[in-house]
């Protein structure tokens, strides 16, 4: 992804577009410096809790978060934000869980709880400020837009990263990464594909488009407070033996990376559809990107979509050969996992063969939501089998 | 004929056939015993989803002509487009006129005081600083520098497609569709009789050196097995194993809200003189010679269970003892009773309700499940929990009944006594049903009861001995409500309500003098009755009145009980799983080199103009052509500012 780099940065010569990838500037080594220090602080204090593949995944997400973090200064920014956030928290809750209830910061910002819900609050109020952008063309209200989709996604990693802290103030035993039910999975989702957004926001110069991505956000804020406060949803449950596994901390990331980038993809197929053709737009989403960008930026969000989900079963059947004995079983959450897979694959093929472009691949964007969301939610809440786990 | 089978279109056409047929399988339960499938559709409708595979659909033969098709598309589209690709890999296309790059979208034209040919030397050098690989040629006057970048991205498209076709033939080597295909030719049958493996015929059994299978086996604690079952459509079949599979022991763990934690087996594996003792659980499976044995569930092994049958409505007591999955029948005046074992729980953890307690969680001991069946095939089911369970600071012994699994258990409170047994309550009972007893209390009691409490003045002592006797009866049969009905409709209300409280005291002076009877046969000071044994009577007597509708004549008390348990093994030998993993590699590799690895080329004719040159620049990029327009024009940018101008 060179191009990406040098597109941010013009090179004064020939040298800067080839040399190094990075030129790296001070602020890079202080950045690489508190990771490689974290991380060898986690080394000292907690070696014995990792097991080997734990440590494969530790190292190998340290390397990735700082090789984003170098190549996307704000994304780096987001971290050290959520870093400072939970790192409080942890100091806040002093090793007891009853804190949450007594100290004010906690109780009203920085439990998990609290910090969902300041995530849920503002990406709603993103969106509204996204479209009020869009129609009136208001370039502040899009850059608050921005700001408030940063912090919503900063909110919602501190949650999540909290809500891993809680579980074991509830007892070490029931300690466990957060991405083992649908309520924690949501979360993650509002999170991943705000950032995945927020890339393409930044590379494309896409802020007219923030509202309809904030709009699949939305309807998931939705359904996570619905879940919450009719289904009690949020309380931090222990894990069943199939889930304790380290595929778990790799398989269930990979897949929402999948799920966050087929969701803006189809959001962006109705905001194509939405738009009307390029000569003749509807009046208040004239200031939409014109088609062909949309359709450009469509295709890359199914390609990112497509390699990681692909990444994301292919760990998924390694790990049911290692907990259910074969690789392959068709139960149904496989089975439609495959679906999506075929179905993206079809998309991309269409696309390269016949250069289709145009409505009828916006449209397929769009039901392949349908498609993914089923095999999302469809299956825990319709289908039987061996992920019988996060039922509705 | 090739043309149309390696077509992207048959392509699309097959994938979008294979979600769709997976989407069927996934709606229709897979694999369920035949009867359901005839109550669900029909026999009509059965048949013909039977015929199309449906119950089975991922080796349904359609289904694997799909995939078949799918292979063979993939095969065909790669055999085709492998030699282009490689072959324009080693195209540089250094043949390229200025015209031609004129043509292309992205290109820049430059002019330079640098000479023409280390103007050409600088060029190829900054290409190949890029990254690029370069080819010069010199076409008379001018030269062309080609330059090509990313050879990657076409081995992407070699490695994603051929994954497929790996993954699908490994898949393939490890699916039981080679079963299949031997059950039609009639080599093979499954096996639909539940017999003991010895018993098995050998047309039901698979050899020893299978490489390929997905069994399983369910062993019981201390038990050791040489053969695991293949489920087959309706029925299974054996596969013998070269080694001896114990399990020692079994073992759940529990979080502190009874919620397992962990499943694991001990497993010891004889094989030959060789000995090898391994724990495995979920996620954690053992690897032995190929044969990989998985910890896939777990059941009753069956336990022992002890037990008494105290009749409701006599003094006898009968002891038994059953093992989990067994049965029993029992004749109670000419009815006969089955009683089937069906599960054993050492545990019982539930949230805790009673604010009496500081705990989170309680454990209410072990319980069995059972179901009582009539002749007709009726049955209730029970749930009885071994040990006493306090609510509101008292203890009962709790009997859950229900008629249908749809239902929540109805619990009997059985009040416990101070040895948290039942025996007082049964005593009581006992007395209650022993009419000649009672008559001879109700005689020496009846002074307590007559001053002031008569119903009528000319009531006898005789009399009042039946009439007690007799609510007392009809009580047993029939609880509460049934003295109610006894009440003559006839009557206005005010007498009705006097009828039913006198009787009411008639009913607890018969009760209580019983009960005190009882109390004085189990050798306590009647004189010194406490007021925890007066709620012990209170309590008992809503226990009576419910007595009727319990739907069984006899009380199961746990009294023993040893815990075997059995756990479920899987057991599989996959010699496709290297072939798909080696897909998934290739697989993984193919995406990303396709989608994140950019295929580009670059050209510059340099032709010389007076004293320097003058250089067209042009480049292009497979798939991605509106960001390489930013890429393009940095480049000519920069390389604009690295050659003086002239
Ligand atoms: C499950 C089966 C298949 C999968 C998962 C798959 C996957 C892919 C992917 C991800 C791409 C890249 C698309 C892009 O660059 O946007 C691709 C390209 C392509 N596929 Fe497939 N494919 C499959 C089957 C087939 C079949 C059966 C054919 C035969 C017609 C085929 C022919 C092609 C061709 C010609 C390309 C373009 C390669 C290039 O020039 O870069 N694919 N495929």
């Amino acid at each position: 992804m060179r191009t990406d780099v040098m597109t941010s940065e013009a090179p004064a010569d020939l040298a800067g577009l080839t040399g190094k990838r990075f030129s790296l500037r001070p602020v890079d080594y202080l950045w690489w410096a508190l990771l490689l220090g974290g991380f060898g602080f986690v080394y000292l204090n907690y070696r014995h809790n990792l097991n080997g593949y734990e440590w494969i995944i530790f190292s190998c997400s340290t390397l990735a978060l700082g090789y984003a973090g170098t190549a996307w200064t704000e994304f780096r920014r987001l971290l050290l934000i959520v870093a400072v956030l939970a790192l409080l928290s942890i100091q806040l809750y002093d090793a007891t869980l009853a804190r949450a209830g007594e100290r004010f910061l906690l109780q009203y910002f920085l439990a998990s709880q609290s910090a969902v819900m300041w995530m849920s609050f503002l990406f709603v109020l993103a969106t509204l400020s996204y479209f009020f952008a869009l129609f009136t063309g208001s370039a502040f209200s899009a850059a608050v837009g921005t700001g408030l989709t940063w912090t919503g996604a900063a909110m919602g990693l501190t949650g999540l990263l909290v809500r891993w802290h809680e579980s074991y103030l509830i007892s070490p035993e029931m300690g466990h990464i957060p991405v083992s039910n649908l309520y924690e999975v949501f979360i993650l989702f509002c999170v991943i594909t705000a950032i995945i957004y927020l890339y393409y926001e930044r590379r494309y110069r896409i802020r007219a488009l923030g509202g309809f991505v904030l709009l699949v956000i939305s309807a998931a804020v939705g359904f996570l407070l619905w879940y919450t406060f009719d289904r009690g949803a949020h309380e931090i449950q222990p894990l069943v033996p199939a889930l304790q596994s380290y595929w778990m901390k790799i398989h269930v990331p990979a897949n929402f990376i999948g799920y966050g980038c087929f969701s803006i993809a189809a959001m962006l197929g109705l905001a194509y559809l939405a738009r009307g053709d390029d000569a003749n737009p509807r009046p208040l989403l004239a200031r939409l990107p014109v088609r062909a960008e949309i359709d450009d930026i469509m295709y890359k969000a199914i390609a990112l979509g497509f390699a990681f989900f692909t990444v994301a079963t292919i760990l998924g059947s390694l790990w049911a050969a290692e907990a259910w004995g074969g690789y392959w079983s068709w139960d149904p959450k496989e089975t439609w996992a495959l679906i999506v897979w075929l179905n993206y694959a079809a998309w991309l093929h269409m696309r390269i063969s016949r250069n289709w472009q145009g409505p009828a691949m916006a449209a397929w964007a769009i039901i392949g939501l349908f498609v993914t969301l089923f095999a999302f939610l469809g299956v825990n809440m319709f289908l039987s089998g061996l992920h019988s786990y996060g039922e509705l | 004929m090739l043309g149309f089978l390696g077509s992207m279109n048959l392509a699309v056409t097959l994938l979008v056939a294979l979600a769709l047929a997976s989407v069927i399988g996934t709606i229709l339960k897979q694999n369920e015993p035949y009867q359901n499938y005839i109550v669900k559709f029909g026999p009509f409708w059965h048949g013909i989803f039977e015929k199309l595979g449906l119950y089975d659909i991922y080796s349904s033969s359609w289904f694997i002509l799909i995939l078949a098709f799918l292979v063979t598309t993939t095969s065909i589209c790669l055999y085709r487009n492998t030699p282009r690709i490689l072959a324009s890999l080693k195209q540089y296309r250094e043949d390229m006129l200025e015209q031609q790059l004129v043509n292309m979208a992205d290109h820049s034209r430059h002019r330079t005081s640098v000479a023409h040919d280390e103007a050409v030397a600088t060029l190829a050098h900054s290409f190949r600083s890029l990254g690029f690989r370069t080819r010069t040629k010199r076409h008379g006057e001018t030269t062309t520098v080609a330059a090509m970048k990313g050879a990657a991205n076409r081995y992407g498209y070699l490695f994603t497609h051929c994954a497929v076709v790996i993954i699908c033939i490994g898949g393939f080597l490890d699916s039981n569709v080679p079963l299949k295909v031997r059950t039609l030719q009639g080599s093979l049958q499954a096996e639909t009789r539940e017999i003991p493996v010895s018993r098995i015929p050998d047309r039901s059994k698979l050899p020893v050196d299978n490489s390929s299978f997905r069994a399983s086996v369910s062993i019981p604690e201390g038990r050791a097995t040489r053969a695991a079952f293949v489920n087959l459509g309706a029925g299974y079949l054996v596969q013998p194993l070269p080694f001896t599979i114990q399990l020692e022991e079994f073992r759940v763990e529990h979080y502190p809200s009874g919620q397992p934690r962990s499943f694991e087996s001990d497993l010891v594996i004889q094989d030959g003189s060789q000995r090898i003792e391994q724990t495995i659980a979920v996620n954690h499976p053992l690897s032995y010679k190929g044969y990989t044995i998985y910890q896939a569930s777990f059941g009753d092994g069956g336990s022992e269970l002890d037990f008494k049958l105290h009749d409701l409505a006599s003094a006898a007591v009968l002891d038994h003892s059953l093992k989990v999955n067994g049965d029993l029948v029992l004749d109670h005046n000419g009815v006969a009773y089955r009683l089937e074992m069906d599960e054993f729980r050492k545990f019982n953890i539930f949230a805790n309700e009673d604010p009496a307690i500081d705990k989170k969680f309680r454990d209410f001991g072990p319980s069995v499940n059972f179901k009582v069946r009539l002749k007709d095939g009726r049955a209730n089911e029970y749930l009885n929990y071994m040990y006493p369970i306090t609510l509101e600071g008292r203890e009962f012994l709790l009997s859950g009944v229900r008629s249908s699994l749809e239902e929540d258990f109805r619990y009997l409170h059985i009040p416990a006594d101070d040895e948290g047994s039942p025996g007082r309550f049964f005593s009581l009972l006992n007395l209650l049903h022993d009419d000649a007893r009672l008559r001879r209390i109700y005689a020496a009691g009846q002074s307590a009861l007559l001053p002031g409490n008569s119903v009528d003045g000319n009531i006898t002592e005789q009399d009042v001995g039946n009439v007690t006797l007799r609510l007392i009866r009809l009580f047993l049969d029939g609880g509460f409500p049934m003295l109610q009905q006894q009440i003559d409709p006839a009557m206005d209300e005010d007498t009705a309500r006097t009828v039913n409280s006198a009787s009411m005291k008639i009913l607890r002076f018969g009760l209580e003098q019983a009960y005190t009877a009882s109390l004085g046969d189990a050798g306590l000071d009647v004189a010194e009755i406490s007021e925890r044994d007066i709620q012990f009577l209170n309590d008992a007597i809503v226990t009576l009145s419910a007595l009727h509708q319990y739907g069984f004549p006899y009380y199961l008390q746990l009294t023993g009980f040893e815990h075997v348990e059995s756990s479920g093994l899987q057991i599989a030998r996959a010699p496709g799983a290297k072939w798909v993993y080696l897909g998934f590699g290739l697989l993984i590799l193919g995406v990303f080199f396709l989608f994140y690895v950019p295929h580009e080329r670059l050209w510059a004719v340099i032709k010389p103009a007076g004293t320097g040159s003058e250089m067209v620049l042009a480049g292009a990029r497979t798939r991605h052509s509106r960001d390489f327009s930013r890429y393009f024009e940095q480049i000519s940018r920069t390389i604009e500012r690295s050659f003086p101008a002239n």
